[in-house]
Protein backbone atom coordinates (compact mmCIF):
# COMPACT_ATOMS: atom_id res chain seq x y z
CA UNK A 1 0.00 0.00 0.00
CA UNK A 2 1.32 3.41 -0.99
CA UNK A 3 0.27 6.54 0.90
CA UNK A 4 -0.67 9.58 -1.20
CA UNK A 5 1.69 11.57 0.96
CA UNK A 6 3.59 11.09 4.17
CA UNK A 7 4.80 7.75 5.49
CA UNK A 8 3.07 4.52 6.44
CA UNK A 9 4.81 2.53 9.11
CA UNK A 10 4.05 -0.03 11.80
CA UNK A 11 6.55 -0.12 14.62
CA UNK A 12 9.05 1.70 12.45
CA UNK A 13 8.81 -0.46 9.33
CA UNK A 14 6.50 -0.05 6.34
CA UNK A 15 3.89 -2.87 6.09
CA UNK A 16 4.55 -4.96 2.98
CA UNK A 17 1.91 -7.67 2.96
CA UNK A 18 -0.93 -8.97 5.12
CA UNK A 19 0.17 -10.97 8.12
CA UNK A 20 -1.22 -12.56 11.25
CA UNK A 21 0.56 -10.03 13.49
CA UNK A 22 -2.17 -7.68 12.26
CA UNK A 23 -5.23 -9.88 12.67
CA UNK A 24 -8.37 -8.68 10.93
CA UNK A 25 -12.00 -9.13 11.92
CA UNK A 26 -14.34 -8.38 9.02
CA UNK A 27 -17.97 -7.36 8.93
CA UNK A 28 -19.05 -10.28 6.74
CA UNK A 29 -19.96 -13.54 8.40
CA UNK A 30 -18.16 -15.68 5.82
CA UNK A 31 -14.73 -14.80 7.18
CA UNK A 32 -14.78 -18.11 9.05
CA UNK A 33 -13.93 -21.18 6.98
CA UNK A 34 -17.26 -22.92 6.44
CA UNK A 35 -15.65 -26.37 6.22
CA UNK A 36 -14.13 -26.21 9.68
CA UNK A 37 -15.82 -26.19 13.05
CA UNK A 38 -15.42 -23.12 15.24
CA UNK A 39 -12.65 -24.80 17.22
CA UNK A 40 -10.97 -26.06 14.04
CA UNK A 41 -11.02 -22.55 12.62
CA UNK A 42 -9.01 -21.32 15.60
CA UNK A 43 -6.73 -24.38 15.70
CA UNK A 44 -6.05 -24.13 11.96
CA UNK A 45 -5.19 -20.43 12.26
CA UNK A 46 -2.78 -21.13 15.11
CA UNK A 47 -1.11 -24.02 13.31
CA UNK A 48 -0.80 -22.13 10.03
CA UNK A 49 0.05 -18.62 11.13
CA UNK A 50 1.87 -19.35 14.37
CA UNK A 51 3.16 -22.88 13.67
CA UNK A 52 1.83 -24.17 16.98
CA UNK A 53 1.89 -27.91 17.60
CA UNK A 54 -1.46 -29.65 17.46
CA UNK A 55 -1.75 -30.06 21.24
CA UNK A 56 -0.60 -26.52 21.93
CA UNK A 57 -3.00 -25.06 19.36
CA UNK A 58 -5.85 -27.09 20.84
CA UNK A 59 -5.15 -25.85 24.35
CA UNK A 60 -4.86 -22.25 23.26
CA UNK A 61 -8.04 -22.53 21.15
CA UNK A 62 -9.99 -23.83 24.13
CA UNK A 63 -8.75 -20.94 26.27
CA UNK A 64 -9.74 -18.34 23.70
CA UNK A 65 -13.13 -19.89 23.02
CA UNK A 66 -13.80 -19.73 26.75
CA UNK A 67 -12.66 -16.10 26.81
CA UNK A 68 -15.22 -15.06 24.16
CA UNK A 69 -17.80 -17.40 25.68
CA UNK A 70 -18.53 -19.76 22.78
CA UNK A 71 -17.18 -23.00 24.23
CA UNK A 72 -20.58 -24.62 23.84
CA UNK A 73 -20.48 -23.94 20.06
CA UNK A 74 -16.89 -25.15 19.64
CA UNK A 75 -17.75 -28.23 17.60
CA UNK A 76 -20.35 -26.51 15.43
CA UNK A 77 -19.88 -25.46 11.82
CA UNK A 78 -20.20 -21.71 11.14
CA UNK A 79 -23.48 -22.05 9.23
CA UNK A 80 -25.08 -23.47 12.36
CA UNK A 81 -24.37 -20.28 14.34
CA UNK A 82 -26.16 -16.96 14.66
CA UNK A 83 -24.49 -13.81 13.34
CA UNK A 84 -23.40 -12.79 16.82
CA UNK A 85 -21.85 -16.18 17.51
CA UNK A 86 -19.98 -16.08 14.20
CA UNK A 87 -18.51 -12.71 15.10
CA UNK A 88 -17.50 -14.06 18.50
CA UNK A 89 -15.76 -16.95 16.75
CA UNK A 90 -14.00 -14.57 14.37
CA UNK A 91 -12.82 -12.46 17.29
CA UNK A 92 -11.63 -15.63 19.02
CA UNK A 93 -9.63 -16.64 15.97
CA UNK A 94 -8.10 -13.17 15.70
CA UNK A 95 -7.05 -12.78 19.32
CA UNK A 96 -5.81 -16.38 19.51
CA UNK A 97 -3.03 -15.30 17.15
CA UNK A 98 -1.87 -12.80 19.79
CA UNK A 99 -1.48 -10.07 17.20
CA UNK A 100 0.25 -6.80 18.02
CA UNK A 101 -2.66 -5.13 16.30
CA UNK A 102 -6.30 -6.12 15.90
CA UNK A 103 -7.98 -4.50 12.91
CA UNK A 104 -11.76 -4.55 13.03
CA UNK A 105 -13.75 -3.43 10.00
CA UNK A 106 -17.27 -2.72 11.28
CA UNK A 107 -17.28 -6.04 13.12
CA UNK A 108 -20.73 -5.53 14.60
CA UNK A 109 -22.29 -3.71 11.64
CA UNK A 110 -24.54 -6.57 10.57
CA UNK A 111 -25.81 -7.46 14.04
CA UNK A 112 -29.05 -6.55 15.77
CA UNK A 113 -28.88 -3.80 18.40
CA UNK A 114 -28.97 -6.04 21.47
CA UNK A 115 -26.37 -8.53 20.24
CA UNK A 116 -24.27 -5.60 19.16
CA UNK A 117 -24.33 -4.08 22.63
CA UNK A 118 -23.48 -7.43 24.22
CA UNK A 119 -20.49 -7.87 21.95
CA UNK A 120 -19.32 -4.32 22.62
CA UNK A 121 -19.24 -5.06 26.33
CA UNK A 122 -17.41 -8.35 25.66
CA UNK A 123 -14.89 -6.69 23.37
CA UNK A 124 -14.13 -4.03 25.97
CA UNK A 125 -13.58 -6.79 28.53
CA UNK A 126 -11.37 -8.85 26.18
CA UNK A 127 -9.27 -5.84 25.21
CA UNK A 128 -8.76 -5.00 28.87
CA UNK A 129 -7.47 -8.54 29.48
CA UNK A 130 -5.00 -8.52 26.57
CA UNK A 131 -2.38 -6.03 25.54
CA UNK A 132 -3.53 -5.71 21.94
CA UNK A 133 -3.95 -2.42 20.06
CA UNK A 134 -7.34 -2.32 18.38
CA UNK A 135 -8.19 -0.22 15.35
CA UNK A 136 -11.94 -0.38 14.85
CA UNK A 137 -13.94 1.17 12.04
CA UNK A 138 -17.54 1.96 12.86
CA UNK A 139 -20.47 4.08 11.77
CA UNK A 140 -21.91 4.13 15.26
CA UNK A 141 -21.02 7.20 17.33
CA UNK A 142 -22.06 5.42 20.50
CA UNK A 143 -19.83 2.46 19.67
CA UNK A 144 -16.88 4.72 18.91
CA UNK A 145 -17.13 6.59 22.21
CA UNK A 146 -17.86 3.50 24.27
CA UNK A 147 -15.07 1.32 22.87
CA UNK A 148 -12.54 3.89 21.76
CA UNK A 149 -9.81 5.72 23.58
CA UNK A 150 -9.12 7.94 20.61
CA UNK A 151 -11.80 8.53 17.98
CA UNK A 152 -10.57 9.70 14.58
CA UNK A 153 -13.45 11.27 12.71
CA UNK A 154 -13.07 10.80 8.95
CA UNK A 155 -14.63 12.72 6.10
CA UNK A 156 -15.68 10.71 3.06
CA UNK A 157 -14.57 12.62 -0.07
CA UNK A 158 -11.69 13.13 0.19
CA UNK A 159 -11.05 10.80 3.10
CA UNK A 160 -9.31 12.90 5.70
CA UNK A 161 -9.06 12.88 9.46
CA UNK A 162 -11.27 15.76 10.60
CA UNK A 163 -10.39 15.58 14.24
CA UNK A 164 -9.03 13.23 16.85
CA UNK A 165 -11.25 13.15 19.92
CA UNK A 166 -10.08 11.63 23.18
CA UNK A 167 -12.78 9.44 24.67
CA UNK A 168 -10.88 7.09 26.99
CA UNK A 169 -12.65 8.30 30.12
CA UNK A 170 -16.17 8.06 28.65
CA UNK A 171 -17.55 4.56 29.07
CA UNK A 172 -20.84 5.17 30.84
CA UNK A 173 -23.53 5.98 28.34
CA UNK A 174 -25.77 7.71 30.87
CA UNK A 175 -23.47 10.60 31.69
CA UNK A 176 -23.58 14.21 30.50
CA UNK A 177 -20.04 13.79 29.26
CA UNK A 178 -21.06 10.91 26.97
CA UNK A 179 -23.92 12.99 25.64
CA UNK A 180 -21.61 15.92 25.06
CA UNK A 181 -19.10 13.78 23.12
CA UNK A 182 -21.93 12.29 21.07
CA UNK A 183 -23.12 15.73 20.09
CA UNK A 184 -19.61 16.83 19.23
CA UNK A 185 -18.92 13.81 17.03
CA UNK A 186 -22.26 14.13 15.29
CA UNK A 187 -21.47 17.74 14.45
CA UNK A 188 -18.11 16.73 13.03
CA UNK A 189 -19.77 14.08 10.86
CA UNK A 190 -22.58 16.18 9.42
CA UNK A 191 -20.37 19.19 8.72
CA UNK A 192 -19.78 19.51 5.01
CA UNK B 1 -59.18 -40.74 -4.71
CA UNK B 2 -57.73 -38.20 -2.31
CA UNK B 3 -57.46 -40.92 0.33
CA UNK B 4 -55.32 -42.88 -2.09
CA UNK B 5 -53.23 -39.84 -2.77
CA UNK B 6 -52.67 -39.26 0.94
CA UNK B 7 -51.71 -42.89 1.46
CA UNK B 8 -49.18 -42.60 -1.38
CA UNK B 9 -47.66 -39.44 0.06
CA UNK B 10 -47.40 -41.04 3.50
CA UNK B 11 -45.25 -43.89 2.21
CA UNK B 12 -41.50 -43.51 2.65
CA UNK B 13 -39.71 -42.34 -0.50
CA UNK B 14 -37.88 -45.65 -0.96
CA UNK B 15 -41.20 -47.53 -0.89
CA UNK B 16 -42.77 -45.13 -3.42
CA UNK B 17 -39.85 -45.56 -5.82
CA UNK B 18 -39.82 -49.33 -5.36
CA UNK B 19 -43.55 -49.56 -6.00
CA UNK B 20 -43.27 -47.44 -9.14
CA UNK B 21 -40.36 -49.48 -10.44
CA UNK B 22 -42.20 -52.71 -9.73
CA UNK B 23 -45.32 -51.44 -11.51
CA UNK B 24 -43.29 -50.47 -14.57
CA UNK B 25 -41.66 -53.90 -14.60
CA UNK B 26 -45.08 -55.58 -14.31
CA UNK B 27 -46.46 -53.51 -17.21
CA UNK B 28 -43.41 -54.42 -19.27
CA UNK B 29 -43.81 -58.11 -18.48
CA UNK B 30 -47.55 -57.97 -19.25
CA UNK B 31 -46.88 -56.28 -22.59
CA UNK B 32 -44.43 -58.96 -23.65
CA UNK B 33 -46.50 -61.91 -22.37
CA UNK B 34 -49.97 -60.79 -23.43
CA UNK B 35 -48.84 -59.09 -26.65
CA UNK B 36 -46.96 -62.17 -27.86
CA UNK B 37 -44.00 -60.00 -28.77
CA UNK B 38 -41.20 -61.82 -30.52
CA UNK B 39 -38.34 -62.40 -28.03
CA UNK B 40 -35.97 -61.42 -30.85
CA UNK B 41 -37.37 -57.88 -30.74
CA UNK B 42 -38.16 -57.30 -27.11
CA UNK B 43 -37.12 -59.25 -24.03
CA UNK B 44 -39.39 -59.56 -21.00
CA UNK B 45 -38.11 -58.53 -17.55
CA UNK B 46 -37.94 -62.19 -16.57
CA UNK B 47 -35.86 -63.03 -19.63
CA UNK B 48 -33.61 -60.08 -18.87
CA UNK B 49 -33.22 -61.28 -15.30
CA UNK B 50 -32.23 -64.71 -16.61
CA UNK B 51 -29.77 -63.13 -19.05
CA UNK B 52 -28.31 -61.06 -16.21
CA UNK B 53 -27.95 -64.17 -14.08
CA UNK B 54 -26.32 -66.14 -16.87
CA UNK B 55 -24.05 -63.20 -17.75
CA UNK B 56 -22.82 -62.87 -14.19
CA UNK B 57 -22.55 -66.63 -13.71
CA UNK B 58 -20.39 -67.05 -16.81
CA UNK B 59 -18.35 -64.00 -15.77
CA UNK B 60 -18.71 -62.37 -19.17
CA UNK B 61 -20.87 -59.54 -17.87
CA UNK B 62 -18.49 -59.00 -14.95
CA UNK B 63 -15.48 -58.86 -17.25
CA UNK B 64 -17.28 -56.44 -19.55
CA UNK B 65 -18.29 -54.21 -16.64
CA UNK B 66 -14.76 -54.31 -15.29
CA UNK B 67 -13.31 -53.37 -18.67
CA UNK B 68 -15.70 -50.43 -19.02
CA UNK B 69 -15.07 -49.15 -15.50
CA UNK B 70 -11.33 -49.46 -15.96
CA UNK B 71 -11.13 -47.26 -19.04
CA UNK B 72 -13.75 -44.91 -17.60
CA UNK B 73 -11.90 -44.39 -14.32
CA UNK B 74 -8.59 -43.99 -16.15
CA UNK B 75 -10.05 -41.34 -18.44
CA UNK B 76 -11.95 -39.65 -15.62
CA UNK B 77 -8.81 -39.45 -13.48
CA UNK B 78 -6.67 -38.05 -16.30
CA UNK B 79 -9.35 -35.62 -17.44
CA UNK B 80 -10.17 -34.41 -13.94
CA UNK B 81 -6.54 -33.84 -13.00
CA UNK B 82 -5.89 -31.97 -16.23
CA UNK B 83 -9.08 -29.95 -15.78
CA UNK B 84 -8.20 -29.13 -12.20
CA UNK B 85 -4.67 -28.12 -13.16
CA UNK B 86 -6.02 -25.90 -15.94
CA UNK B 87 -8.45 -24.20 -13.55
CA UNK B 88 -5.73 -23.69 -10.92
CA UNK B 89 -3.47 -22.16 -13.54
CA UNK B 90 -6.34 -19.90 -14.57
CA UNK B 91 -6.86 -18.85 -10.95
CA UNK B 92 -3.31 -17.56 -10.67
CA UNK B 93 -2.61 -15.90 -13.99
CA UNK B 94 -4.28 -13.87 -16.68
CA UNK B 95 -2.59 -16.07 -19.29
CA UNK B 96 -4.00 -19.20 -17.67
CA UNK B 97 -7.48 -17.67 -17.66
CA UNK B 98 -7.17 -16.80 -21.37
CA UNK B 99 -5.85 -20.27 -22.15
CA UNK B 100 -8.84 -21.84 -20.42
CA UNK B 101 -11.29 -19.58 -22.26
CA UNK B 102 -9.81 -20.33 -25.69
CA UNK B 103 -9.24 -24.06 -25.20
CA UNK B 104 -12.68 -24.71 -23.73
CA UNK B 105 -14.35 -22.57 -26.41
CA UNK B 106 -12.72 -24.71 -29.10
CA UNK B 107 -13.00 -28.16 -27.57
CA UNK B 108 -16.03 -28.05 -25.30
CA UNK B 109 -18.59 -27.98 -28.17
CA UNK B 110 -16.93 -31.01 -29.78
CA UNK B 111 -18.59 -34.25 -28.70
CA UNK B 112 -15.46 -36.08 -27.65
CA UNK B 113 -16.73 -39.27 -29.29
CA UNK B 114 -16.04 -37.48 -32.58
CA UNK B 115 -12.35 -37.62 -31.69
CA UNK B 116 -12.44 -41.42 -31.50
CA UNK B 117 -11.39 -41.99 -35.14
CA UNK B 118 -8.36 -39.77 -34.55
CA UNK B 119 -7.61 -41.49 -31.27
CA UNK B 120 -7.73 -44.84 -33.04
CA UNK B 121 -5.16 -43.62 -35.54
CA UNK B 122 -2.92 -42.30 -32.77
CA UNK B 123 -3.26 -45.03 -30.17
CA UNK B 124 -4.43 -47.97 -32.23
CA UNK B 125 -7.13 -50.45 -31.28
CA UNK B 126 -6.16 -50.34 -27.64
CA UNK B 127 -7.97 -49.22 -24.48
CA UNK B 128 -5.76 -46.10 -24.49
CA UNK B 129 -7.87 -44.75 -27.35
CA UNK B 130 -11.02 -44.85 -25.23
CA UNK B 131 -9.19 -43.50 -22.18
CA UNK B 132 -8.07 -40.57 -24.28
CA UNK B 133 -11.57 -39.85 -25.55
CA UNK B 134 -13.07 -40.12 -22.05
CA UNK B 135 -10.37 -37.78 -20.68
CA UNK B 136 -11.31 -35.25 -23.37
CA UNK B 137 -14.96 -35.55 -22.40
CA UNK B 138 -14.27 -34.93 -18.71
CA UNK B 139 -11.60 -32.24 -18.75
CA UNK B 140 -13.94 -29.38 -19.72
CA UNK B 141 -16.75 -29.84 -17.24
CA UNK B 142 -14.16 -30.17 -14.46
CA UNK B 143 -12.05 -27.22 -15.63
CA UNK B 144 -14.98 -24.85 -16.24
CA UNK B 145 -16.83 -25.69 -13.03
CA UNK B 146 -13.68 -25.55 -10.90
CA UNK B 147 -12.72 -22.24 -12.48
CA UNK B 148 -16.20 -20.91 -11.77
CA UNK B 149 -15.92 -22.20 -8.21
CA UNK B 150 -12.58 -20.45 -7.70
CA UNK B 151 -13.88 -17.19 -9.10
CA UNK B 152 -16.99 -17.12 -6.92
CA UNK B 153 -15.15 -17.62 -3.60
CA UNK B 154 -16.18 -14.72 -1.40
CA UNK B 155 -13.70 -11.87 -1.09
CA UNK B 156 -13.88 -12.05 2.69
CA UNK B 157 -12.89 -15.71 2.71
CA UNK B 158 -9.89 -14.91 0.54
CA UNK B 159 -8.92 -11.93 2.67
CA UNK B 160 -9.19 -14.05 5.81
CA UNK B 161 -6.89 -16.63 4.19
CA UNK B 162 -4.33 -14.01 3.23
CA UNK B 163 -4.49 -12.59 6.73
CA UNK B 164 -3.27 -15.96 8.01
CA UNK B 165 -0.34 -15.65 5.63
CA UNK B 166 -1.57 -18.36 3.25
CA UNK B 167 -0.37 -18.37 -0.32
CA UNK B 168 0.64 -20.60 -3.21
CA UNK B 169 -0.14 -24.29 -3.12
CA UNK B 170 -1.22 -24.24 0.54
CA UNK B 171 -3.76 -21.55 -0.29
CA UNK B 172 -5.14 -23.81 -3.03
CA UNK B 173 -5.41 -26.98 -0.97
CA UNK B 174 -6.48 -25.43 2.34
CA UNK B 175 -8.87 -22.69 1.22
CA UNK B 176 -9.59 -22.44 -2.51
CA UNK B 177 -10.32 -26.15 -2.88
CA UNK B 178 -12.77 -26.56 0.01
CA UNK B 179 -14.34 -23.16 -0.68
CA UNK B 180 -14.93 -24.15 -4.30
CA UNK B 181 -15.94 -27.71 -3.49
CA UNK B 182 -19.66 -27.31 -4.33
CA UNK B 183 -18.72 -26.26 -7.87
CA UNK B 184 -15.99 -28.90 -8.11
CA UNK B 185 -18.41 -31.67 -7.17
CA UNK B 186 -20.87 -30.34 -9.75
CA UNK B 187 -18.05 -30.50 -12.30
CA UNK B 188 -17.13 -34.06 -11.32
CA UNK B 189 -20.77 -35.10 -11.55
CA UNK B 190 -21.18 -33.84 -15.08
CA UNK B 191 -17.74 -35.19 -15.96
CA UNK B 192 -18.92 -38.60 -14.79
CA UNK B 193 -22.12 -38.26 -16.83
CA UNK B 194 -20.22 -37.21 -19.97
CA UNK B 195 -17.58 -39.87 -19.43
CA UNK B 196 -20.11 -42.64 -18.86
CA UNK B 197 -21.99 -41.83 -22.07
CA UNK B 198 -18.75 -41.44 -24.00
CA UNK B 199 -17.23 -44.71 -22.89
CA UNK B 200 -20.32 -46.74 -23.81
CA UNK B 201 -20.60 -44.99 -27.17
CA UNK B 202 -16.90 -45.52 -27.86
CA UNK B 203 -17.15 -49.21 -27.06
CA UNK B 204 -20.13 -49.58 -29.40
CA UNK B 205 -18.06 -48.16 -32.25
CA UNK B 206 -14.78 -49.65 -31.18
CA UNK B 207 -15.61 -53.26 -30.41
CA UNK B 208 -13.03 -55.27 -28.55
CA UNK B 209 -10.20 -53.27 -27.05
CA UNK B 210 -7.30 -55.46 -26.01
CA UNK B 211 -8.22 -58.79 -24.54
CA UNK B 212 -11.84 -58.10 -23.63
CA UNK B 213 -14.61 -55.70 -24.57
CA UNK B 214 -16.64 -53.49 -22.29
CA UNK B 215 -20.38 -53.09 -21.83
CA UNK B 216 -20.83 -51.25 -25.14
CA UNK B 217 -19.15 -54.12 -26.90
CA UNK B 218 -21.24 -56.59 -24.88
CA UNK B 219 -24.43 -54.95 -26.14
CA UNK B 220 -23.28 -54.74 -29.72
CA UNK B 221 -22.02 -58.30 -29.67
CA UNK B 222 -25.41 -59.53 -28.39
CA UNK B 223 -27.02 -57.72 -31.31
CA UNK B 224 -24.92 -59.69 -33.81
CA UNK B 225 -26.30 -62.90 -32.37
CA UNK B 226 -29.80 -61.49 -31.89
CA UNK B 227 -29.59 -62.24 -28.17
CA UNK B 228 -31.98 -59.46 -27.34
CA UNK B 229 -32.19 -60.33 -23.65
CA UNK B 230 -28.42 -59.86 -23.38
CA UNK B 231 -28.73 -56.40 -24.93
CA UNK B 232 -31.24 -55.50 -22.25
CA UNK B 233 -29.01 -57.03 -19.58
CA UNK B 234 -26.15 -54.77 -20.67
CA UNK B 235 -28.43 -51.75 -20.58
CA UNK B 236 -29.65 -52.65 -17.09
CA UNK B 237 -26.08 -52.87 -15.81
CA UNK B 238 -25.27 -49.45 -17.33
CA UNK B 239 -28.34 -47.89 -15.75
CA UNK B 240 -27.83 -49.48 -12.32
CA UNK B 241 -24.17 -48.43 -12.22
CA UNK B 242 -25.25 -44.90 -13.10
CA UNK B 243 -27.71 -44.89 -10.20
CA UNK B 244 -25.05 -46.21 -7.80
CA UNK B 245 -22.54 -43.53 -8.77
CA UNK B 246 -25.20 -40.82 -8.40
CA UNK B 247 -25.84 -42.15 -4.89
CA UNK B 248 -22.11 -42.07 -4.19
CA UNK B 249 -21.94 -38.41 -5.21
CA UNK B 250 -24.97 -37.72 -3.02
CA UNK B 251 -23.20 -39.30 -0.07
CA UNK B 252 -20.04 -37.28 -0.77
CA UNK B 253 -22.09 -34.07 -0.84
CA UNK B 254 -23.91 -34.86 2.38
CA UNK B 255 -20.59 -35.52 4.12
CA UNK B 256 -19.03 -32.29 2.88
CA UNK B 257 -20.75 -29.32 1.29
CA UNK B 258 -24.19 -30.00 2.79
CA UNK B 259 -22.71 -30.55 6.24
CA UNK B 260 -20.78 -27.28 5.91
CA UNK B 261 -23.90 -25.39 4.92
CA UNK B 262 -22.51 -24.53 1.46
CA UNK B 263 -25.25 -26.41 -0.32
CA UNK B 264 -28.72 -27.36 0.76
CA UNK B 265 -29.65 -31.02 0.98
CA UNK B 266 -31.52 -32.28 -2.07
Amino acid sequence: MRPAQGKLSIEGAPPREPGPDRAVVFQDFDQLFAWRTVRDNVVYALRTARRFSKAEAGRRADDVLALVDITRAAERYPHELSGGMKQRAAIARAIALEPTMLLMDEPFGALDAITRQQLQIELARICASTAVTVVLVTHSIQEAIYLGDRVMVMSSFPARVREIVLTAHASDVDTPEFAHLTGHLRQLLVRT
Amino acid sequence: MSALRDAWARLPAAARYALLTFTLLALWQAYVTLGHVSPLLFASPLAVARALGAGFASGRLITATGATLEVLLGGLLLGSLAGFALASFAAFSRFGQDLLVVLSAIFNPLPSIAILPLAMIWFGLRPQSIVFVVALATIWPVALNTDNGFRTISTTTQLAARNLGLRGWKLVTDVLLPAALPAIVTGLKSAWAFGWRTVVAAELVFGVAGSSGGLGWYINNARYFLQTADIFAGLVVISVLGILVEALFGLLERRTVVRWGMKRAA
